[in-house]
């Protein structure tokens, strides 16, 4: 489980996190939603920790990973996995040499023993036989599928992504929302996505926070987002014409 | 002073956090073959052309019968290793390694691999930069070496070919009165603009924000910025080691 509490950032003077605090649940797909600019992306950063909150505290599994030294930040980061919004992917290796990538740095295993696990993590994503190709060489969904593959090698306890979706295609994005959500069953693991596509709040979405210019204004799961009586969040769920088709129906 | 006082702090976070001794290893050899085998064509090519514009220039303006044939070799020699083994060819791994450098980390930097590195826990400044800094510091050396070889056979075949001098007369210019102190500074300078460059380089390219169009400026600044501090530790290098 991870904890954030009171978490605060401002940049050059302008708040963009306004105190949030909440809690991300393990075994779950916790999303992040909010329009562009509201501050996703940035509080993703402050909980992995690629940005400092200027107050506030995030817990790792009641280890306190805000104020933590060097070590055990190091420590904690090693038990997280996390899928970058363009995949993130190393250009000057292979698939497997970026797969593999996590192994050959953390651990001690022999080749053989990578070798196999980063055969298993591509096969569990659904990529065989791009072993040998380089980023360049695949399409974006695959980029996406060798970051999750990437991400989940190392066993993670913590698995995040930021905006899982951006510029893949509808199939795409729900093949990969799906996977997102299979893995973090399967794994046992706390996954928090940021996304601003209501198709995944509806497909995986577990537990929603929902962030409006730079403040949560909501929190609960994707069976009673339809029904929150926000006035923000309604403006954001029905802003498209399937929802609010959906809505006029129910 | 900011920026300065920044890239001090940046040269601390290399030393801290740092992987294993097999990592940077293999890290070190890749780099150096980036670095040195990528650049030994260039690098020989444009020694040999400095070396016989050198050796032709010196030919011109020595017009007068009262100094000896060698004494052009013998000045070829210590332009060459004093000043363009070392200096110009540090201009030109500046714009070719230099560039690379600041291009690939901003590039890193701006499509999160940055990021991902740092989110893996591993030190992403240390891990990238480090094995550049140490793969220039080996690399360089031995491209100045082989500049200096290269250049000193350019002068030498421009000077037989074109008649200026003869080849006897121009091995003997090469070792009259010859000090091997001056390998030892060449050396020196060698090291130092080696360290300057990468580590300019990579700050420039490690602490870029924005889009493909800031790559391009922290890679024009890196270049800018490396040649300026190689051409003024140049000149107290020259005031420091010439006090013996």
């Amino acid at each position: 489980m991870i904890k954030i509490k009171n978490i605060t950032k401002s940049f050059s003077g302008k708040s963009v996190i306004k105190g949030i605090s909440g809690e991300f649940d393990k075994g779950k797909t916790n999303l992040i939603i909010g329009s562009s600019g509201t501050g996703k992306s940035v509080l993703l950063k402050c909980i992995v920790g690629l940005i400092s909150p200027d107050a506030g505290n995030v817990f790792y599994d009641l280890r306190n990973f805000t104020e933590a030294d060097k070590d055990v930040k190091s420590e904690i980061r090693r038990e997280i996995g996390m899928l970058f919004q363009g995949g993130a992917l190393f250009d000057s290796k292979s698939v497997e040499k970026n797969v593999m990538f996590p192994l050959d740095v953390l651990t001690t295993m022999s080749y053989e023993q990578k070798l196999e696990r980063v055969n298993f993590c591509l096969q569990r994503v659904g990529l065989e036989n791009v072993n040998k190709k380089m980023p360049s060489e695949i399409s974006g969904g695959m980029k996406k599928r060798v970051g999750i593959a990437r991400a989940i090698v190392n066993n993670p306890n913590y698995l995040f992504c930021d905006e899982p979706n951006s510029g893949l295609d509808p199939q795409t994005s729900i093949v990969i929302d799906d996977l997102i959500g299979e893995i973090t069953h399967e794994f046992n693991i706390t996954t928090v996505v940021v996304t601003h596509d209501m198709n995944s709040v509806m497909g995986i979405g577990e537990k929603i926070m929902f962030l409006y210019k730079g403040d949560k204004l909501w929190e609960g799961s994707s069976a009673e987002i339809m029904h929150s009586g926000v006035k923000e969040l309604d403006d954001f769920v029905f802003s498209n014409k399937v929802m609010q088709s959906l809505r006029s129906q129910s | 002073m900011k920026g300065f006082g920044q890239y001090v702090i940046f040269l601390g976070t290399l030393l801290v956090r740092r992987e294993s001794f097999k990592t940077y290893y293999s890290l070190v050899v890749e780099e150096s073959l980036q670095i040195g085998v990528k650049s030994a064509t260039l690098f020989a090519l444009v020694a040999t052309f400095i070396g016989a514009v050198t050796t032709v220039q010196t030919a011109y303006n020595m017009i007068t019968p009262f100094i000896p044939k060698y004494i052009i070799a013998n000045v070829v020699r210590e332009m060459v290793v004093l000043e363009l083994a070392p200096t110009i060819m540090a201009i030109i791994f500046a714009g070719k390694i230099g560039s690379s450098m600041a291009g690939g980390l901003g590039t890193m930097r701006i499509t999160e691999q940055v990021d991902a590195l740092e989110v893996m826990g591993i030190n992403s400044a240390s891990y990238l930069v480090l094995p550049k800094i140490i793969a220039s510091l080996i690399m360089y050396p031995l491209l100045v070496i082989v500049a200096g070889i290269c250049a000193l056979l350019g002068g030498y075949l421009v000077g037989k070919i074109g008649g200026f001098i003869s080849g006897e007369d121009f091995i003997l210019g090469l070792r009259f009165s010859f000090d091997s102190y001056s390998i030892t500074f060449a050396l020196i300078k060698a090291f130092a603009f080696a360290f300057l460059i990468s580590s300019i380089s990579s700050f420039k390219g490690y602490y870029t924000q924005g889009g493909a169009l800031e790559v391009g400026q922290a890679t024009t600044a890196a270049v800018t910025s490396s040649i300026i501090s190689v051409l003024v530790a140049d000149y107290l290098l020259a005031q420091l080691l010439y006090v013996r």
